[in-house]
């Protein structure tokens, strides 16, 4: 089969998964305890206010129908209005998409950058001290809590060290994003590397100790071209598939990040909405946060498959 | 399988056969977890005797003093003692915690039994259920369901529920499927017991190892999310010490007072590596020989 | 005779454990001269792949040469550290593997596995390298060799496979292939294929070859010499014919005892009783004596020598009641 067909039926698989997740998100604003216009409104509210908000949002209508005219909604690319911007929830979000997928694809660039030259000084120099070290980093580095880590990061290098790098913001142009955005991928990296380290350090002693190792060395080939050409050429195989598992664990991580970094967002975004109980607009980024993991999902399977010859596009 | 795994696999028979057993005191990972997290939960339970301060009560005269004989930390900017607050944290945060994955252990672990047990429709609605949940991202399904449900710990236990039972379930369903084709489970089949027996007194025991091992680390992630939501105002309420709550507080003032932020992290850090250490040595010790 | 172009003298290779070692080879000795092809058989557990692999120094990570010495064209490889070992690996002395599967890297077409060595060790250049792999495809009786250049090793059948292995064995022209059970994991047929394939490279090239298996119809087929290995052991060597004629070992004669499919003389086939030894704590005296029917009371007293008898050897002190055993009930002919 091809490719192409390959991502057509794994989206296909995906309809299912996508409906639930918008079941959910739906189903968030009937969690808020006692009357949620009520609630998401104020005290303050007049009765008349709280009347519109439950037309508005259908709230007097039985919750299939609610759910029906959500959907509908949803298809037309109508994430619903924001009660505070006074604009569209979907515009909102669409706006500061591009600056969180900046945040999310510099996060898994450096992580990578970090974690496979650790886990191949590791694999390499197995039991010895090098290997102990890199050990530790997952113990000690999954205990991080990411927020803690981008305030630990501002404080060395955004106060002290020379003011090296800016505090926040996005910057402008793309030398201006790649310098704003540095510490804060730092800081999402941080969260990642330890689980990729882990895996790939595992992968590739599994891999070093094959016969097809042992084949490439009986060639006489220099070890590094062994470790390089054959080792991690297929050790970096399964740490696709690692790094998919966990996507959701690195784009999570973002929320916080932007916050403390004030990169704006849909982090950002998510996190002042709540502050101003704008529901649509939490929804929305909920929703778009899980598209987003569901496509990554496909995104790692596709690029497995074509890393992995032996993976057949079925 | 090359010959030089067969050679191996012999020493590993032969190594057995001199009665090599490993105990748990000669498992470094689990010493060095019990120690550090003992220590951590001993301080909580006794925050009342290693304190000198309510941990609540301002002094705004003496407010982000360095460390003194009365404030071995010093205090914040309310006043309030950064040790007590530290400790009482702890005491906040580890209870949370522990209490917040039992819930998903239960309930993942009841769901991954039944669900590998069965197949079937059963399995294919809690793959879905499984599925849903794991398209959101960690920290932002927490974080919605706490804004909707309200912040409070009550509903960080719902909330940490909701997204921490696929975990257990998926583990369990794995084991329970490797684990009924086994003989022991055909003959308990074969000899007519109930469906329940065989569950509960035959797989149970076999396949709750892993889950067991997974809750270490599952604590970490959700002192993790505990801290995060504290940090973000949706967690433990104030006036309650807690670790998240300290770091955002202490972020006003990084530039002149770094101790008030970083303390509290550093709190965070020592607990989960003791979570890690323990689940990395009970790991080794319940790996089957 | 001139210098042998391998001489294992004396071969020792440990496995560490918590409470003392496994010695995995423990005295395994054995020349090979340029051109010839020497078998070593032996039951799985004897040593005979790890004595291979210490030979180039490719053992696992856990095993160690605790002794002995390996030399190849008169220079002991076991000392000076692993730059002098590389060296020879590819361009002296190559590998054929057992699992021609899991031998082949699974995520690169089989002919840059096999241009590898010309392009890194010979310095073939891309272009060159490239002509050098289709060449020794061809060689080893790949057909449409540019079409399954490109191919991955899932893509291919066992014996193709085994081809493939063979030739990346051969890219960097050794004077000498390790073959560790080349035809174990094969058919029936392919093994024949692959066997007079080896024969034939070995005729025209004028290799030398290793041959390791646990299969003495394998051996008698390509081989010239024999060495028997039995618990870490080299108990008996000699040409395949009068080793087979007249075995000096009584594990030789067991071994042979227990084929079936040979062109034999005997009525019946007997299995060895008893199975070998713990590594970790062998026989005192003759590590066979526990297992042999010729044993005598000092079999079990020290530890025992190969013996030279003209240009065979044997670990055995009873020899002679061995052959005569041998000749009174000839266990193969023609050979």
């Amino acid at each position: 089969m091809s490719l192409g067909g390959y991502v057509v039926r794994r989206l296909a698989h995906l309809v299912p998964i996508v409906l639930g997740v918008t079941i959910l998100v739906f189903f968030l604003i009937h969690l808020v305890p006692g009357d949620p216009a009520r609630t998401i409104l104020g005290n303050q509210a007049t009765d008349a206010r709280v009347a519109l908000l439950h037309h508005e949002w259908g709230l007097d209508r039985p919750l299939p129908v609610q759910y029906e005219k959500f959907m509908g909604r949803l298809v037309h690319g109508d994430l619903g209005s924001s009660l505070f911007y006074g604009m569209g929830a979907g515009r909102l979000v669409v706006d500061r998409l591009p600056v969180t997928l900046w945040l999310i694809g510099f996060g898994t660039l450096l992580s990578v950058l970090i974690a496979v030259p650790l886990a191949a000084l590791a694999a390499t120099q197995r039991d010895r001290l090098p290997d102990h070290l890199v050990r530790a980093v997952p113990l000690v580095g999954l205990g991080f809590p990411p927020f803690w880590v981008g305030i630990v990061l501002l404080l060395v290098f955004g106060l002290h060290l020379g003011r090296l790098f800016p505090v926040g913001g996005y910057g402008n142009g793309f030398t201006g994003h790649l310098h704003s955005m540095f510490l804060p991928s730092l800081t999402v990296a941080f969260g990642i590397a330890p689980i990729l380290i882990r895996s790939l350090r595992a992968s590739l002693l599994e891999v070093l100790e094959s016969d097809y190792v042992t084949t490439a060395r009986s060639k006489g080939l220099p070890e590094r071209r062994v470790l390089v050409h054959h080792a991690l050429r297929n050790g970096i195989v399964s740490t696709v598939s690692v790094l998919g598992v966990n996507v959701g664990f690195l784009v999570g991580g973002t929320l916080v990040i932007e916050q403390v970094f004030a990169v704006p967002g849909i982090g950002q975004l998510m996190i002042n909405s709540i502050f101003q109980r704008d529901f649509p607009v939490v929804q929305a980024v909920t929703l778009v946060f899980s598209v987003m993991v569901v496509l990554v999902y496909l995104l790692t399977d596709v690029a497995h498959a074509l890393l992995d010859p032996r993976v057949r596009f079925e | 399988m090359s010959i030089a795994a067969e050679v191996v696999t012999e020493a590993v028979i032969a190594e057995h056969r001199h009665g090599f057993r490993r105990r748990w005191y000669r498992t470094p990972s689990f010493v060095g977890g019990v120690s550090i997290l003992g220590t951590m939960v001993l301080l909580a339970v006794l925050a009342p005797l290693v304190t000198r301060h309510d941990p609540t009560s301002q002094d705004l005269l003496h407010t982000l003093q360095g460390p003194t004989s009365s404030h071995w930390l010093g205090t914040d900017d309310l006043g309030r003692d950064v040790w007590s607050r530290l400790v009482y944290g702890a005491r906040t945060d580890l209870r949370v915690a522990f209490l917040a994955v039992l819930f998903p252990f239960v309930i993942g672990t009841l769901v991954g039994l039944v669900s590998g047990f069965y197949g079937g429709w059963i399995d294919t609605v809690t793959n879905w259920l499984v599925n849903i949940v794991v398209a959101f991202p960690f920290y932002v399904l927490i974080i919605a369901l706490v804004f909707a449900l309200g912040s409070g710990t009550r509903n960080i236990y719902i909330a940490i529920t909701i997204v921490g039972w696929v975990s257990y379930a998926r583990i369990v369903r794995g084991e329970v499927i490797v684990a009924k084709r086994r003989e022991y489970v055909l003959a308990a089949r074969s000899a007519g017991l109930s469906d329940a027996r065989i569950l509960f007194r035959h797989l149970l025991p076999n396949v709750i190892t892993q889950a067991i091992v997974f809750a270490m680390s599952d604590i970490v992630l959700d002192i993790l999310a505990i801290v995060t939501l504290g940090y973000l105002g949706l967690g433990v309420q104030p006036p309650t010490a807690d670790w998240g709550k300290m770091i955002a507080d202490g972020q006003t003032f990084l530039t002149t007072h770094w101790e008030l932020s970083t303390l509290p992290g550093i709190a965070v850090v020592i607990t989960a590596l003791g979570l890690s250490l323990l689940a990395d040595g009970l790991a080794d010790l319940l790996r089957p020989e | 005779m001139s210098t042998p172009l391998l001489r294992v003298t004396d071969l020792q290779v440990e496995f560490p454990l918590a409470h003392g070692v496994l010695r995995a080879v423990d005295g395994a000795s054995f020349d090979v001269q340029e051109g010839e092809a020497l078998g070593i058989v032996g039951e799985s557990g004897s040593g005979k792949t790890m004595a291979l692999r210490a030979i180039v120094g490719l053992l696992p990570r856990a095993a160690r040469i605790a002794g002995g010495t390996v030399e190849i064209d008169g220079v002991d490889v076991t000392r000076g550290g692993g730059a002098k070992l590389r060296e020879l690996r590819g361009r002296t002395v190559s590998m054929v593997f057992q699992e021609p599967m899991t031998a082949l890297n699974p995520v690169m077409r089989v002919g840059d596995q096999i241009a590898e060595a010309p392009l890194v060790r010979l310095g073939a250049g891309r272009r060159g390298a490239r002509d050098r792999a289709l060449e020794l495809m061809r060689l080893v009786g790949i057909a449409d060799p540019s079409r399954r250049y490109e191919a991955y090793p899932h893509e291919l059948s066992g014996g193709m496979r085994q081809r493939v292995v063979i030739a990346i064995a051969l890219s960097a022209d050794p004077k000498l292939i390790l073959c560790d059970e080349p035809t174990t994991a094969l058919d029936v047929t392919i093994q024949d294929q692959i066997l007079k394939l080896l024969a034939a490279l070995q005729a025209d090239l004028g290799v030398s070859i290793v041959f390791v298996s646990h299969d003495l119809a394998v051996i008698a087929q390509t081989c010239q010499r024999i060495a028997v290995m039995y618990a870490g052991q080299v108990v008996e060597t000699g040409t395949v014919a009068e080793v087979f004629r007249e075995p000096r070992h009584p594990y030789t004669l067991a071994l042979l005892r227990s084929v079936p499919d040979f062109d034999l003389v005997r009525n019946h086939l007997s299995s060895i009783p008893g199975s070998p030894p713990d590594l970790a704590s062998p026989p005192q005296g003759c590590r066979f004596h526990p297992r042999c029917s010729f044993v005598r009371p000092d079999c079990t007293q020290a530890p025992i020598p190969l013996i030279a008898l003209g240009s065979r050897e044997t670990r055995c002190l009873h020899h002679e009641d061995c052959a005569a055993a041998a000749r009174a009930e000839p266990v193969v002919t023609g050979v």
